[in-house]
């Protein structure tokens, strides 16, 4: 049964919309959360394993420092109070993906409370979400439901367990409710789970895969007819993993919502799912208070001790963070908002950087990543940074075209012979002697063919009509095989055509 | 007597110098100790599995070894055999926590006590018999055997450790492991007339014991003396990476203490009579047995006063939330997924894993553990968990202040260890509350996290062993073994001899080679 939407634009005007995200991080240490059983995307099913990630009978517990140490980043970053003291907690559910059928996850005394982070949207604004804490647990295994269709668990006619994942170290980053947000509630959803992406990319804590499942977000979202009233009815669509999917279920929850109330009907407490096939939110379990986990202190685990000097010591190795090494590079680069919004959601900066640290100019290196290899890696359905190709590579062919080596086309094919697999640039350069033909005997010879086959041309150049030009251009540049240098051939042709 | 009964009625330390002497081998005790437990097994039932093949292999290796020189580093109890309770996890041998859900699981991983034992080259007889996971005083809910009271066997060995206390009492092995979450080896100890040690908490890792109350388990040593308690004591404990709890502390002089204390002078030692534990519900020869151990302790030299600890009182009634409610949480686990017994659903009912889950837990567990695990699930409920979970963590930090006061006084506490001698079987199964008020001694010790520790203290007018129990400080265990070692050898002069003199043994009447 499809739901009734009311148009967006409407939803807002009528509505306030007040959200709150839940951001799983996974954090990429090697070992699991805790037991030294190895973590690796895409193993063998059920090959990351120890008697702790299974939850043998017997078996118990050890926190592993480094994902603390991990997490303490994070709540620095997030600018959280880090609590010297946390406590683990069970969390009692049954469930197949969970080994001990308790998560092990903090509660009442989570590691890091009370922060915020600055989200500066496209326009420049930059929008405060408030952080009610950041805490450490344990991911669950995954289930495989088969039979069914799309995998789904209805339908299906048995399901298999894979636990590699069980007891990977998660971060939950719980924002306070986000009011005031208004029309622009899913554009700022998007771009603070964006900027917290970008944030443990640069602290180097996770691999930030969306695709891999290393961050996903709950979306709360409730409405309520003005700003101040008491919070409406929520509901709270789970593991959304797309950027573009956080925005839109953000989008849809309030379309969705506001025809509801507008008809006069209540909200179900309940918990959705994001379908990307239908583009629309799905209801799945009906939550209430009647949910309890029992939490309760892990009595397997003693309190997490961080001391102040410790961290300190993290706080010293923080790195810069993204919104601020932005501006940096913005103006060092001399980008234009547009250019730097480019290349910031292409992923580019470090590209960029590195092809700059590497000897090429700022626009040389934007001008290949954000064009020519953009669309090369949008071809091949890759990540620039998974592009075969190096901003070493690019700074090289940068600096054959700034010596006079390459023009604009050889370059290209230069570029294409690296991603090819052929070499360097400048094996590929010399693999296929690629080579700007600048010797002015050759070229003169060239063009005086040129003018001789092309009289009119030459008339109506002769005559201050430039533009036919490029026909000129044109057949030096077939007949030197594309090696000629343009810019060349187009000095040559003036100072000619000048001296008839 | 045969040489075999000679053999395994030696203590562990006694073996051990026999070994050192040369004038036995590993082989020839775990031999006889094997002989002696197809003996016994018929009318006593302590073991549920013996690992005859594995243990012959590790007496050999160790004999080897020795025959080889290669013995620097060893302990003392090198070479002597030892049963291991059913609810410590044992490589390659079936572990059950005497429970029908977990029957035919052999785990592959070695707890870390038995880690240590390997490498003390202590053979390992067997798992012997328990409650269900642990949870009973008499040893009658294990799902699989009755374990008898090698004493009168038809009365109960006290529980839930009742398999390892009836082995060591009945001369199936010389040593034991037991799990003690609310007295479970201290009062099978005192029902069947051995020595019983509940450790520090974390002084010895629970890395491989099935949890039970995870904030109580401790495992500790059964024994026939305070000695080889001691030794044994020292074999398996010290810090452990792989507990969390674990204290990272060395070990006090265990063996050390009890050897000085056979020497039966206390003189400078204070010892306290912790008041609220005794009077009603305390069988007459319990007590009388304590009063002249205590004098027996007075002979020596100790300065005996009385204690008040006011909040032991409610030790009980916050056991029956803390532990119910990690019982709840622990046992989740065992749900037909992974390991151990899966039942599916009835036909006609959805073929679901939570269906699967709700028939596998309806059949696997006993009565006893559901009773349990319902307790907890309503304990740490949303609402209830302040007022329930929440009041008796506070009587917990209470009776650790009870405990800290009164060890500014005196250097032990001591109290009877069990309110009566061994009861029949079937007396208290139907009276879950009478069968909880047998721990009532034995609790404070695992709601404070403190060592206690069960010895004979004679026969009660029945005829049946007494157990005389001392507190002592956290990570001061070795404070207990110096008058307990006192005290067991004085009773031993007074009584001419050990009680299990008086015990019949037909078992080992049968004994030859």
């Amino acid at each position: 049964m499809a739901d009734k939407l009311m148009k967006y634009a409407d939803a807002v005007s009528k509505f306030d919309p007040v959200f709150g995200l839940e951001v799983h991080v996974e954090l990429s240490t090697n070992t699991k959360l805790f037991c030294p059983a190895h973590i690796e995307f895409g193993g063998e099913p059920n090959s990351q394993l120890t008697p702790v990630s299974l939850g043998l009978p017997g078996s118990l517990p050890v926190v592993n420092k480094t994902a603390i140490d991990y997490a303490v980043k994070l709540g620095l970053a997030l600018h959280c109070e880090i609590a010297e003291w946390s406590q683990f907690a069970r969390k009692n559910y049954f469930y197949p993906d969970m080994p001990r059928d308790y998560q092990i996850s903090q509660y009442d005394k989570p590691l890091n409370g009370n922060g915020y982070l600055d989200v500066e949207l496209d326009d420049g604004e930059i929008f405060r979400v408030q952080i009610e804490r950041a805490h450490v647990e344990d991911d669950a295994g995954k289930n495989t439901h088969v039979g069914g269709a799309d995998g789904r668990i209805e339908g299906a006619d048995h399901s298999l367990c894979d636990y590699n994942r069980a007891g990977v170290p998660l971060v939950e980053i719980v924002t306070k409710p986000v009011e005031g947000a208004g029309e622009r509630a899913p554009e700022i959803a998007g771009a603070y789970v964006r900027a917290i992406r970008d944030i443990v990319k640069a602290l180097n804590i996770s691999h930030a895969r969306m695709e891999q499942g290393n961050m996903r977000a709950d979306v709360n979202v409730s409405l309520r007819r003005n700003e101040g009233d008491p919070l409406g009815t929520r509901s709270e669509t789970k593991n959304v993993n797309t950027f573009k999917g956080i925005e839109k279920t953000m989008a849809y929850e309030i379309r969705r919502q506001a025809a509801i109330l507008d008809a006069g009907g209540e909200i179900l407490q309940e918990t959705r799912h994001w379908d990307e096939s239908s583009q629309s939110t799905a209801g799945g379990r009906v939550k209430s208070d009647a949910d309890d986990y029992r939490y309760f202190p892990d009595p397997d685990l003693v309190m997490v001790h961080v001391t102040s000097d410790h961290i300190e010591e993290l706080a010293k190795q923080m790195p810069e963070m993204p919104r601020e090494r932005r501006a940096r590079l913005k103006s060092e680069w001399g980008f234009s908002d547009l250019e730097m919004r480019d290349a910031v959601n292409a992923d580019a900066l470090d590209l960029i950087e590195a092809t700059v640290q590497a000897g090429a100019k700022a626009s040389g290196a934007r001008k290949w990543w954000m064009g020519e290899l953009s669309r090369e890696a949008n071809a091949r359905d890759l990540t620039l940074a998974e592009l075969p190709i190096t901003p070493e590579d690019v700074a090289q062919v940068e600096a054959l075209i700034a010596k006079g080596s390459l023009n604009d086309k050889l370059a290209k094919q230069t570029v294409s012979g690296v991603l090819a697999g052929e070499g360097t640039p400048e094996e590929v350069v010399s693999k296929h002697g690629y080579q700007v033909v600048s010797d002015d005997g050759a070229l003169l010879a060239a063009i005086d063919e040129a003018f001789a086959a092309n009289p009119d041309i030459v008339e109506k150049l002769k005559a201050g009509n430039m533009k036919p030009m490029g026909a000129i251009i044109g057949s030096v540049m077939k007949a030197t095989h594309g090696q000629a240098d343009a810019k060349a051939v187009r000095s040559i042709v003036s100072e000619k055509i000048a001296s008839l | 007597m045969t040489q075999q009964t000679e053999l395994v009625t030696l203590s562990a330390a006694q073996m051990a110098e026999a070994i050192n002497a040369g004038e036995v081998s590993s082989r020839e005790l775990v031999e006889a100790q094997l002989a002696a437990i197809d003996a016994a097994e018929p009318s006593i039932q302590a073991f549920l599995q013996v690992s005859r093949d594995q243990a012959l292999q590790q007496a050999d290796d160790f004999d080897a070894r020795r025959q080889s020189g290669d013995v620097d580093g060893l302990p003392e109890l090198a070479g002597v055999p030892i049963a291991v309770k059913d609810m410590i996890v044992t490589k390659g041998i079936a572990t059950t926590a005497a429970s029908k859900i977990l029957e035919g699981w052999i785990p592959p991983y070695d707890a870390t006590v038995v880690r240590k034992l390997k490498h003390a080259g202590m053979p390992i007889l067997g798992k012997t018999n328990l409650d269900e996971f642990a949870q009973g005083s008499s040893t009658e809910h294990s799902a699989y055997q009755t374990t008898h009271n090698p004493w009168d066997t038809s009365r109960v060995p006290g529980g839930s450790g009742g398999g390892s206390a009836s082995a060591v009492a009945a001369f199936e092995a010389p040593l034991a492991l037991g799990t003690d979450t609310g007295g479970s080896i201290r009062q099978p100890g005192a029902l069947t007339g051995t020595v019983g040690v509940k450790p520090t908490y974390g002084g010895v890792s629970r890395f491989g014991a099935i949890a039970m109350a995870s904030s109580l388990d401790q495992i500790g040593p059964v024994s026939r003396t305070v000695l080889d308690a001691a030794l044994l004591h020292e074999v398996i404990g010290g810090y452990d990476e792989r507990d969390s709890t674990s204290i990272p502390k060395p070990l006090g002089k265990l063996a050390d203490a009890a050897r000085e204390g056979q020497r039966q002078d206390l003189h400078g030692m204070r010892v306290g009579l912790v008041k609220e534990i005794g009077g009603e519900g305390f069988q007459p020869g319990v007590e009388a047995r304590f009063r002249e151990a205590v004098s027996a302790l007075e002979a020596m030299g100790a300065e005996v006063v009385e204690v008040s600890c006011p909040h032991f009182s409610y030790s009980l009634g916050a056991y029956y939330i803390i532990m119910p409610s990690e019982v709840s949480s622990n046992l989740a686990r065992y749900d037909g997924m992974r390991y151990g017994l899966r039942v599916m659903p009835p036909e006609g009912k959805a073929q679901t894993a939570a269906n699967m889950m709700a028939a596998t837990r309806e059949q696997g567990f006993g009565d006893e553990v559901k009773r349990r695990i319902i307790l907890g699930t309503y304990a740490l409920s949303a609402g209830y968990y302040d007022a329930w979970y929440g009041s008796a963590q506070k009587v917990r930090t209470l009776i650790i202040r009870d405990f800290a006061q009164a060890f500014e006084q005196v250097d032990v506490l001591v109290s009877p260890t069990s309110p009566s001698t061994a009861f029949k079987f079937g007396e208290k199964m139907d009276d879950p509350l009478t069968m909880y008020l047998n721990d009532v001694a034995t609790i404070p010790a695992n709601l404070a996290g403190v060592p206690a520790m069960s010895i004979p203290a004679g026969l009660s007018d029945d005829g049946l062993p007494v157990g005389f129990q001392f507190f002592a400080p956290q990570m001061k265990d070795e404070v207990m073994y110096k008058p307990a070692a006192a005290l067991e050898a004085a009773l031993l002069e007074q009584q001419h001899g050990p009680i299990w003199q008086s015990m019949n043994t037909p078992w080992l009447d049968g004994l030859n080679k």
